[in-house]
């Protein structure tokens, strides 16, 4: 829905156009020093665990903790290496798998953890090494279908590793149970406290993230991340100009790879049991969404990416949360892509108005039409009520409506100036029926749907992501 | 001994020969220029030097060594560097930064002194911020001072010739090969471009491969001269001889002109 | 030597390559002409296959249709190629059209994102819990009937179905590439855009063609497909991946690739979980495990596939 008139393609010309589009806070964010944002960001997750006892808080602070070191491992692979690793899950994989086959009661073997963590990373690198060959020989999409079928090779393995010639290595579909807890050399962080999720466990996903993001920061602004730069820029030029581009790319696979890997043992340290439908096709989409829209390139941009994605997720889950989320968004968005700014408020007070029309006429002609309850019923939702007409018995209109409201909201983009204001009207009130009635009632199926639509939605407004430098390239 | 030399290098695609059983020798501290006809080989020829292709048949010698076969970055750290007919910057990297890139080849800092700054990897990368700059400062002011930070698309197109002769320096090569530097240029600009290119192999030492098109340039600058024509050599001599020979002019004029002569 | 096994097994890669085929067919032709990889191609075919489920639903299901059950079969076929040609216009207008000179990634990613709405919509509207075209009870079983015996083996009807269907659609699908005026431009816009449309082609409307006719195929497929298999949400993951893997084998952009890559796929799919795995004493779960790593050792080998053109950029 990118507006109003484009220069042209000259790039200079198009970058200035963009800069003064680009949010005047977002310019403020980039002043802040790199380390200061960091240190607000781990004085800030370190502060909840203290604030709040709140166990299944701290666990998902933990997941978003995990998400992030995934995020930024992708990072380096995409963003730096300029590579699409379709298979990065299955390092996680291993990592996780690295973890529960020596320190679990499987093999019977007790490792301590940081020790693990070290023969993850090895393996990882290792395999990302092997794994990133191919790019020696194959370009872009062809190295991507390579790395696809590298992670057809992990599941099937993972799923089927409960007999491989006659050894039963990884448990197959039930995977492997009774995982050690968090163990540095001898003094063991059980993994939940009278049933409570034992917050040190964010504490240490914290040092390892700290660690990492530091460690791949330093890489980045040294010699090494400047070939990765240029190696993204002009493969064959770096290549001329004294860059061993296949080494290079080997380097951002393997490293990529490592930290997947060594998020996979520190994941499954605080997990009873790894299993192969855990590092699904959905997980891999879901870290992409993160890097992508954070911004291909941009470490800070992959750890709010992936904050605002997995925070976004788990908020959705919440069937209390998941509406105030639904629709404050729509008031978000709307704010963010209607100009000028006021016709915002006119548009809700219309919508409103319809709502109401059609909500008594509806009710007049039929009761049961309005008849279905909502699931909770707090002031918000009592009002809501009297406005969405929410059937009784909704059956096949649920999919009719949703198939309209997508196609409606399609349409309404095509539309120019008044009409768009116009038709918006019924959009928003057939989204909040839509909402009512199917996706609010599914609310683990329903956040990735929004996803996906989130993830259309801000590639084709803001092709480089949310904190993305405009990039120019040479077609 | 020359500095490059090129025994009997075939490059054939499939059933074309795009270059055919050639002989080249540049000498040290040397101005060569290579001037044909569209598609006579010029840039394959390049190419075939730099390890972008790897001759059908020949050898290629540098320094006493056959490069035949060497990947392209391990030609760079030889000592051979090149310019693009069509430029190939690193467009979203500042000026600067496109020059420090191009010092990999000949620095060390791996990942482990990176991640741990040592201050041997500090001292590295200061040197190679001087390089670049210094190396920017051949081209007098135009690309030094708030230049250095800049974008490398927002140099106007100019610029961006200069800044990739700037970068290929910064390999520290002791060939240049130039493909078509003045391509593009306006009347002041190449006459810039020309005492730029006297200025590289006078000041600086490098000796230079020249493909043009622009005959003021090729007059201007060159030691000797060779003419291609359909991958094969057809001239070689001073700008004076391969002017005037027949079939020089053949190639580019058409057999009319040659016989008027 | 069990031939009826070998005969099963070669019955088998016929109908499963003629499936992959189709669905290749519709990647190829996309990535001809946008360089794109449409992974969203496989969620259109998992529609196609639930679109011919409503159809099916309507008509009052496999056992007692209210019409005959053939006629009910092509009107799936028609109603899934329709939807699913809407169903791709739709994406392309969409998703991909103003992508078209964003950074290679955006396009990808806009189809993952795709991919992902097309399989958790499916979810929310329907349920995650596997359904059944009933094939079996079709028209009395006669599906599984034999249809055509050669000495002691037989196929069944729905087999042929199957790959006569397929065969139909992919010569129409010659016919229309080969021999009409837009087929025409699609195979120029797909050599050189931009020259493309220097001549004169309106680029938006080729590709909306591509995109119709890549739709409609993935729909047919998923029909076919969903004769002889439960339908699901996700079942567009791993048939998609196959036939991708097939389009880019047999040379992506290349049409007659495409259906080559099919059979061979199917072929190889077919013969490494009947004979291989027992030859090399894996459980037949692993048999992905084997074709994935001849996979990619075809793919070092000649990344361009066999009928494709390997890639020459200019310095």
């Amino acid at each position: 829905m990118s507006e109003g008139p484009r220069i042209g393609k000259d790039e200079w010309v198009a970058r200035a156009g963009e800069n003064i589009a680009r949010n005047r806070l977002l310019r403020l964010f980039d002043r802040i020093p790199g380390w200061a944002r960091l240190l607000a960001f781990v004085v800030g997750v370190a502060l909840i665990p203290l604030i709040t006892d709140d166990g299944y808080i701290n666990a998902v602070v933990f997941d978003t903790l995990i998400f992030c070191l995934l995020a930024i491992g992708l990072n380096v692979v995409v963003g730096w290496g300029g590579l699409l690793d379709l298979g990065y899950i299955a390092f996680f994989g291993v990592g996780a798998y690295t973890y529960a086959i020596l320190s679990s009661e499987k093999f019977d073997l007790h490792l301590t953890t940081p020790v693990v963590m070290v023969i993850a990373v090895v393996l990882g690198a290792l395999l990302g090494f092997l794994v990133g060959l191919p790019s020696w020989r194959l370009v872009g999409d062809y190295l991507a279908i390579v790395t696809l079928f590298v992670y057809q090779i992990f599941i099937s393995i993972v799923t089927n590793g409960h007999d491989l010639f006659g050894v039963d290595l990884t448990g197959g579909v039930n995977g492997i149970a009774n995982l050690d807890p968090f163990d540095f050399f001898g003094l063991q962080i059980p993994v939940s406290h009278e049933g409570i999720f034992n917050s040190n466990y964010v504490y240490v996903a914290l040092a390892v993230f700290v660690a990492v993001f530091v460690a791949l920061y330093l890489v980045n602004h040294s010699r090494i991340g400047r070939s990765w730069r240029a190696l993204r820029e002009d493969t064959l030029a770096a290549e001329l100009m004294g860059m061993p581009t296949d080494w290079l790319k080997l380097l951002a696979f393997a490293f990529g790879a490592a930290v997947a890997a060594l998020t996979g043992s520190l994941f499954a340290s605080l997990k009873v049991g790894v299993f192969p439908e855990t590092f699904s096709l959905t997980l891999l989409i879901t870290v992409y969404a993160m890097v992508i829209l954070g911004g291909v390139g941009s470490q800070t941009g992959a750890v709010l990416g992936a904050v605002a994605v997995y925070v976004f997720l788990e908020a959705l889950r919440d069937p209390d949360v998941s509406g105030w989320v639904f629709y404050v968004s729509i008031v978000l968005a709307l704010l963010f892509l209607v100009r000028p700014r006021w016709m915002v408020a006119i548009v809700l007070a219309a919508t409103a108005a319809f709502g109401f029309v059609v909500h008594a006429v509806v009710g007049a002609i039929d009761d049961s039409w309005t008849a279905g309850a909502p699931p909770d019923s707090d002031r918000i939702t009592r009002l809501l009520d009297s406005w969405v007409a929410i059937p009784a018995n909704p059956g096949d209109a649920k999919t009719l409506a949703y198939v309209s409201l997508v196609a409606l909201l399609l349409f309404v983009t095509t539309l120019k100036g008044v009409w768009r204001w116009a038709a918006l009207v019924p959009t928003l009130y057939l989204a909040a029926f839509v909402w009512e009635n199917v996706l609010s009632l599914q609310p683990d199926v329903t956040r990735f749907v929004l996803l996906g639509a989130m993830l259309v939605g801000v590639m084709v407004t803001r092709p480089s992501g949310v904190l993305g430098e405009h990039r120019v390239e040479i077609v | 001994m020359s500095l490059l030399e090129l025994q009997g290098v075939s490059m054939a695609f499939g059933g074309l020969r795009c270059v055919d059983n050639l002989d080249l020798h540049v000498d040290a501290a040397e101005i060569l220029s290579v001037i044909g006809p569209n598609g006579a080989g010029k840039t394959t020829l390049f190419n075939l030097i730099t390890g972008v292709y790897e001759p059908t048949d020949g050898d290629i010698v540098f320094e006493g060594r056959s490069i035949k076969g060497l990947s392209p970055h391990r030609i760079t750290q030889r000592g051979i560097a090149r310019t693009f007919q069509t430029l190939r910057l690193f467009l979203n990297m500042s000026v600067r930064e496109n020059v420090m890139a191009a010092a990999y080849g000949h620095t060390k800092a791996g990942v482990l002194r990176s991640i741990l700054r040592t201050p041997g990897m500090r001292r590295e990368e200061q040197e190679i911020r001087e390089l670049a700059e210094q190396r920017l400062a051949f081209f007098g002011e135009r690309l030094t001072g708030y230049r250095w930070d800049q974008p490398a698309y927002s140099l106007s197109y100019a610029n961006r010739r200069r800044l990739e002769i700037a970068r290929a320096t910064a390999t520290n090569p002791r060939l240049l090969l130039l493909d078509e530097p003045a391509a593009g240029m306006n009347p002041k600009e190449t006459q810039e471009i020309t005492e730029l290119i006297s200025q590289l192999r006078d000041e600086a030492g490098y000796t230079i491969l020249v493909i043009e098109h622009d005959m003021h340039v090729v007059e201007g600058i060159s030691d000797r001269v060779v003419a291609l024509d359909h991958g094969v050599k057809i001239a070689e001599g001073s700008f004076d001889e391969v002017a005037t020979n027949a079939r020089v002019v053949e190639a580019y004029l058409g057999t009319g002109a040659a016989e008027r002569k | 030597m069990d031939y009826d096994k070998l005969f099963q097994t070669l019955v088998n890669s016929a109908t499963l390559g003629s499936t992959y085929a189709l669905i290749a067919l519709g990647y190829t032709i996309v990535y001809g002409i946008l360089k794109l990889l449409n992974f969203a191609h496989g969620d259109v075919f998992m529609i196609g296959a639930y679109v011919g489920f409503g159809v099916l639903t309507v008509f009052g299901g496999a056992v007692d249709p209210s019409i005959s059950i053939w006629l009910v079969l092509i009107l799936m076929l028609l109603a899934a190629m329709a939807c699913c040609a809407v169903l791709g216009v739709a994406i392309e207008r969409f998703a991909y059209r103003p992508l078209r000179d964003a950074p290679r990634i955006a396009p990808l990613i806009s189809a993952l994102g795709v991919s992902f709405f097309l399989s958790y919509s499916v979810q929310l509207l329907f349920g995650a819990q596997h359904k059944t075209y009933d094939s079996f009870n079709m028209a009395g079983g006669k599906l599984y009937e034999p249809a055509v015996t050669v000495g002691s083996f037989t196929i069944s009807w729905l087999r042929v179905i199957t790959i006569v269907a397929a065969i139909l659609l992919m010569v129409v699908l010659w016919y229309l590439v080969a021999r009409t005026r837009i087929g025409k431009a699609m195979r120029a816009t797909s050599i050189d855009r931009d020259a493309a449309a220097m001549m004169g082609i309106d680029i938006d409307r080729v590709i909306m063609f591509a995109f119709v006719l890549s739709g409609a195929l993935a729909g047919a497929a998923g029909v076919l497909f969903a004769l002889r298999t439960d339908i699901f949400p996700q079942m567009g993951f791993t048939p998609g991946l196959f036939a991708f893997t097939a389009a880019v084998i047999g040379g992506i952009g290349s049409i007659p690739g495409a259906m080559l890559g099919g059979i061979l796929l199917g072929t190889v799919e077919a013969l490494t979980v009947t004979y291989v795995t027992d030859w090399i004493g894996i459980p037949v779960g692993l048999s992905n495990l084997v074709i994935f790593s001849l996979l990619i050792v075809f793919m070092l080998i000649r990344p361009q596939g066999i009928l494709g053109r390997p890639d020459i950029t200019k310095v």
